[in-house]
């Protein structure tokens, strides 16, 4: 016979109430309906109508905009609306300064003769593109298996040293880091943000007068 | 491009703005917070410390065993994420679920209260306050009392002390949640001062962050 419910066992088996499919804006990370309140709101709105027509309908709809003013005044409402704009001019400004600020530091990766070939190798300024110096001295560290640290140079500025001539590598790492479309690879993500056309490869010899 | 608003509407705006901004400097508890200074650790949990967990939420959350189980099922660990000032996330896979301040309640994170909204009970802010509420406020009486607010009636009325969901007017999806700071019949009463304090939010920084 073939197998038929038991109409007793589906009653006592309890199910789990599946979860929400929530979707969220690419461009803020809130729920769509909350974008007006972020700092982006422009540019949600040109991602969510390229992407999700419907949705963008959904939202954006006159009557969807008429429906949201709920009880709030529409004197209010133009407030919060002027507020919006000021908040991503600011926001547009502030990203602006910081891409400005951007291409215009430089990364001075440094060979430094320390004795009769020994080397060790700087690296200056990966701050100024939000790399976390400490991670990225350990990542290198591990990656040659050698030293790696974070010191005051004599200007007092925080800088990289690892051990060994290990430039080149470096380099590399950077460039591979920051490729167009692969998305940082694995463990390299610490070195996202650098712009590979600031960074310099520079070379210390040791003065010969000094040399024994 | 500039409206004029009424006196009267502008005196309730100004009037407004001035009572958030004094509650602006009471914010939630992931506002300001840094993952890589503010996390001290992460630990697993012993099994008998993760039976007590799970039956805890399931008598202080509306969710019945099956539901928990697609949660967080019980043959995985989660992981107990230290951080400062006795604050306790607790994330599977990597993914932060619920988090508890100090000895307080477990909560949800807004991303897992999206997913299972029924997990708290829910009030609902007005229009006006959401953006205040985005901003790390805590919620005061009459944004839950006024035409786009909503309280449970009397007969399902919290007491102070209860983790709520916050809803807010016009959106399908919930802002944030807070603790009540008097019972919800106390709020219509005396209709003034925090009624809610909020704990996490869209937007905030345990928001931001997805992945442990
Ligand atoms: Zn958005």
């Amino acid at each position: 016979m073939a197998a038929t419910v038991d109409p007793t066992s589906t009653q006592l088996e309890k199910r789990a109430t599946p979860p929400v499919q929530m979707f969220y804006c690419g461009v803020c990370t809130y729920p769509p309906e909350y974008c007006e309140f972020g700092n982006s709101l422009s540019k949600c709105k040109e991602w969510l109508q390229a992407q999700h027509p419907d949705l963008y309908e959904k939202y954006y709809s006159d009557v969807a905009l008429k429906a949201k003013l709920g009880t709030i005044s529409q004197e209010a409402q133009s407030r919060l609306e002027e507020e919006t704009i000021k908040k991503e001019a600011k926001a547009d400004a502030k990203a602006d300064a910081a891409r400005k600020k951007k291409l215009a530091s430089q990364v001075i990766i440094k060979r430094i003769e320390r004795n009769k070939r020994k080397f060790v190798t700087s690296i200056r300024g990966l701050e100024a593109f939000g790399v976390d110096l400490k991670k990225a001295a350990k990542l290198f560290a591990q990656r040659f298996a050698t030293g790696g640290s974070v010191t005051k140079n004599a200007a007092g500025i925080d800088e990289i040293v690892v051990q060994g001539d290990v430039s080149q590598e470096i380099y590399d790492m950077i460039a591979e880091a920051n490729e167009d479309g692969k998305g940082g690879k694995k463990g390299l993500d610490i070195l996202k943000g650098v712009l590979i056309d600031n960074i310099e490869l520079v070379e210390e010899k040791r003065k010969k007068d000094t040399e024994q | 491009m500039r409206t004029s608003p009424s006196h009267a509407s502008q005196a309730f705006f100004t009037d407004r703005t001035q009572r958030w901004q004094v509650l602006l400097q009471h914010r939630g508890m992931f506002k300001k917070f840094q993952p890589s200074t503010d996390i001290v650790g992460q630990t697993p949990v012993k099994s008998s410390v993760q039976r007590g967990i799970r039956s805890t939420l399931l008598s202080s959350w509306k969710i019945d065993t099956e539901t928990l189980e697609e949660i967080w099922p019980k043959k995985e660990s989660i992981v107990h994420v230290k951080c400062r000032d006795h604050l306790s996330i607790y994330a599977l896979h990597g993914e932060p679920l619920f988090f508890q301040g100090h000895d307080g309640p477990y909560l949800p994170t807004v991303r897992l209260l999206h997913k299972y909204p029924f997990i708290l009970p829910h009030v609902r802010i007005d229009r006006g306050a959401i953006r205040f509420l985005l901003a790390g406020a805590h919620m005061m009486c009459p944004g839950l009392t006024s035409a786009g607010g909503w309280l449970p009636p009397a007969d399902a009325a919290l007491p102070a002390g209860t983790a709520v969901a916050f809803d807010a007017e016009g959106k399908e999806f919930a802002v944030g949640v807070g603790i009540t700071k008097l019972g919800t019949e106390e709020m219509r009463a005396v209709n003034k001062g925090i009624a809610v304090e909020s704990v996490t939010y869209v937007g905030d920084d345990l928001w931001a962050l997805q992945k442990l």
